[in-house]
């Protein structure tokens, strides 16, 4: 796969970035129990094709499926200092940040970006549930700080993808602390008149969950999340009760007011490209501006048989099985 | 009739001895035992002294979560005139979790919030020992509301394990609650402060303590989660909470070197429990202090400044 990279553009190579080759090429979904081929599981946005579940997705493959051709520009975060606390239990703190880099080719739990989708310039973030739960450190938050910055200085919208356990104990208070920041990140663009849209997706737990992931303007889920304060097992072990079929996942919260939506991912992209322009008074997305998107395209499996073929299945513009000639598209 | 932590054993086998031996002398006439029993009080004293100046993290969260420690209706009673309780968050209900109102201080008025835990089983159930339901978090909301509207000062004393986690404060959106409570404290143009007083436990006391000016008591805590939950996470066995506690740095010493604790307000030695008029008193001078140092600033200046404080948060670490 080496020669691909040397065609593509580094913010859109992520594909063929080493995490995103699958050592194994089945997946086994965990709700159904299907064997999923990993093709087609990345053309859908690795939701089951034969039930519907959601599996985790990475910022990056998200990011590509999301912006026109898969085109972003990373937003640069200032750097914490690292491990303030000196925090150590069973393993150091960074021994863990360590081997989460190493585990998932990234440098920290979110992902911040500028593109445009349906042709709508916006601000993403993405929290990576692979990457320590995707816990919210002094990184995450200023990463959101500096995606509303960003937001805020180029006048556009945040939509903002969830996805973590809570806060990260290792940063001890200053983990907490992002709550207040990130809140202060979410302040600047109201106060900016910027639309703020949080997705939030499997799971969004905690300390995120009960700030920035609680406080957009329009508030989106996937189906299936889990989406709560405090998780299911302190609860019964608190109240000492079984807790009802679908507790805090997505739907249930949809039932209980606590959600505009709930849109399969499949959707979302053409939901987001909507709500943004409802927010910003545009005109609706002519459709045959578009780029072809990913998921519609059936013919999967045939092409299947040619190794190179692969990874540009993910790509919402994937109308063309040649990455060189789709990377000079845009 | 002192209720002794673990760690005050020694402690409580002197004094009771001490006790004891004056027992004896009421009971026996002529028995000429005060030289000895005031030998024995020199040593407990010296003793608690000791003892409380070298409180390990996790000594600190007992003492932190002492049952005879002065709670917020405490220094609302020793530290406020007029204070007028209301209550609910005109949407579900009252929660007793959280007390709020509008008062004076030094004549002052103002308005204070602060969690509530209860000092006996009955007074516990009926304050859920101080953990919150979103309707507390959503009557908060609604008194700094008020406070904003009126330029009053808010005043928050920060107690709480943390957050109910129950199947109804789930429904009713905990964590919507807390995110727009800690919103509302960004929002407000008035001065905004906060005391932890014993346990500040995680977004449930965030929620009331993001304020122009946290303050610690010398033996509080404030942490992320609880020693007990980080070592059953992070140690896979809930006994190893004393290596949490210390991983954590969860002390008002640590979070003043840290950025997040403006001021430590000292306690009486051996622990506000042991003198619960002089921590009030101490409480007091130390909210007239911040008080002063936030008056004659615009709202806008306030505002604009206690975010300024957030975002600049994390830049110390602790020296190696
Ligand atoms: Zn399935």
């Amino acid at each position: 796969m080496n020669w691909i990279t040397n065609y593509v553009r580094p913010t859109i190579n992520s594909l063929f970035s080493r995490r995103e080759l699958p050592e194994n090429l089945w997946t086994k979904c965990d709700e159904c129990g299907t064997m999923l081929f990993h093709r087609e599981l990345a053309a859908h946005l690795n939701v089951c094709t034969s039930c519907g579940h959601h599996m985790p997705i990475t910022p990056r493959a998200r990011f590509n499926a999301l912006f026109d051709g898969g085109v972003f520009t990373e937003v640069k975060v200032p750097e914490p200092i690292a491990d303030p606390l000196q925090f150590r239990d069973q393993k150091k703190y960074t021994d863990r940040l360590k081997a989460a880099q190493k585990q998932t080719g990234e440098k920290e739990a979110m992902l911040v970006a500028t593109g445009e989708i349906g042709r709508t310039p916006i601000v993403a973030a993405a929290q990576d549930f692979s990457f320590m739960a995707g816990s919210m450190g002094m990184y995450v938050g200023n990463a959101i700080i500096a995606a509303a910055e960003e937001a805020v200085k180029l006048k556009r919208p945040l939509i903002l993808f969830s996805a973590a356990g809570g806060a990260r104990m290792q940063e001890g208070i200053l983990s907490l602390m992002q709550m207040p920041r990130t809140t202060v990140a979410v302040e600047m663009l109201k106060e900016a008149g910027l639309p703020y849209i949080v997705v939030l997706t499997h799971p969004t737990t905690g300390g995120v969950t009960a700030s920035y992931a609680m406080l957009g303007d329009v508030q989106l889920a996937e189906p299936g999340a889990l989406i709560c304060f405090a998780g299911p097992r302190v609860i019964e072990q608190t109240i000492h009760e079984k807790l009802p079929e679908g507790f805090q996942r997505a739907e249930y919260l949809l039932d209980h007011g606590m959600l505009d939506r709930v849109t399969p991912r499949a959707k979302l992209r053409d939901e987001l490209i909507g709500l943004v322009r409802l927010l910003l008074g545009l005109p609706p997305a002519i459709a045959a501006d578009l780029p072809a998107p990913a998921a519609a395209d059936d013919s999967a499996p045939d092409d299947a048989a040619t190794p190179e073929a692969a990874a540009p299945k993910a790509e919402p513009a994937a109308a063309s099985a040649k990455p060189a000639a789709k990377a000079t598209k845009t | 009739m002192t209720n002794y932590l673990d760690f005050e054993k020694p402690l409580a086998e002197i004094e009771g001895k001490a006790e004891e031996l004056r027992a004896m002398a009421r009971a026996n006439e002529g028995m000429d035992i005060e030289k000895e029993a005031a030998a024995l009080d020199k040593k407990a004293s010296d003793l608690l002294v000791s003892l409380y100046s070298n409180l390990d993290p996790w000594r600190k969260c007992m003492v932190a979560r002492h049952p005879d420690r002065p709670h917020c209706k405490d220094y609302i009673a020793g530290l406020f005139t007029e204070y007028t309780p209301l209550a609910g968050d005109r949407n579900f209900a009252d929660d007793h979790a959280v007390m709020g109102g509008l008062a004076r201080f030094n004549g002052r008025p103002v308005v204070v919030i602060g969690h509530e835990k209860g000092n006996d089983t009955k007074s516990r159930i009926e304050h859920n020992f101080g953990m919150a339901r979103p309707e507390g978090y959503r009557k908060a909301i609604r008194l700094m509301d008020l406070a904003d509207r009126f330029n009053l000062p808010v005043i928050t004393l920060v107690d709480t394990p943390g957050a109910y986690p129950g199947k109804g404060a789930e429904e009713r959106g905990q964590s919507e609650a807390i995110a727009r409570a800690t919103e509302k404290c960004l929002q407000i143009g008035v001065p905004m402060i906060s005391v932890i007083i014993g346990e500040g436990g995680s977004g449930g006391a965030v929620a009331f303590a993001t304020a122009d000016k946290v303050a610690m008591l010398e033996h509080s805590i404030y942490s992320v989660i609880s020693p007990e939950g980080c070592a059953s996470i992070l140690w896979k066995d809930a006994d190893k909470m004393k290596e949490a506690a210390e991983a954590l740095r969860l002390t008002a010493q640590n979070l003043r070197e840290l950025g997040v604790c403006d001021q430590i307000i000292k306690e009486p030695v051996g622990g506000a429990h042991r003198d619960s008029i002089a921590a009030i008193g101490s409480v007091g001078r130390a909210l007239d202090g911040m008080l002063d140092q936030l008056k004659n600033k615009s709202r806008k200046q306030i505002r604009d400044e206690r975010r300024k404080k957030y975002l600049g948060l994390g830049t110390k670490g602790l020296a190696a």
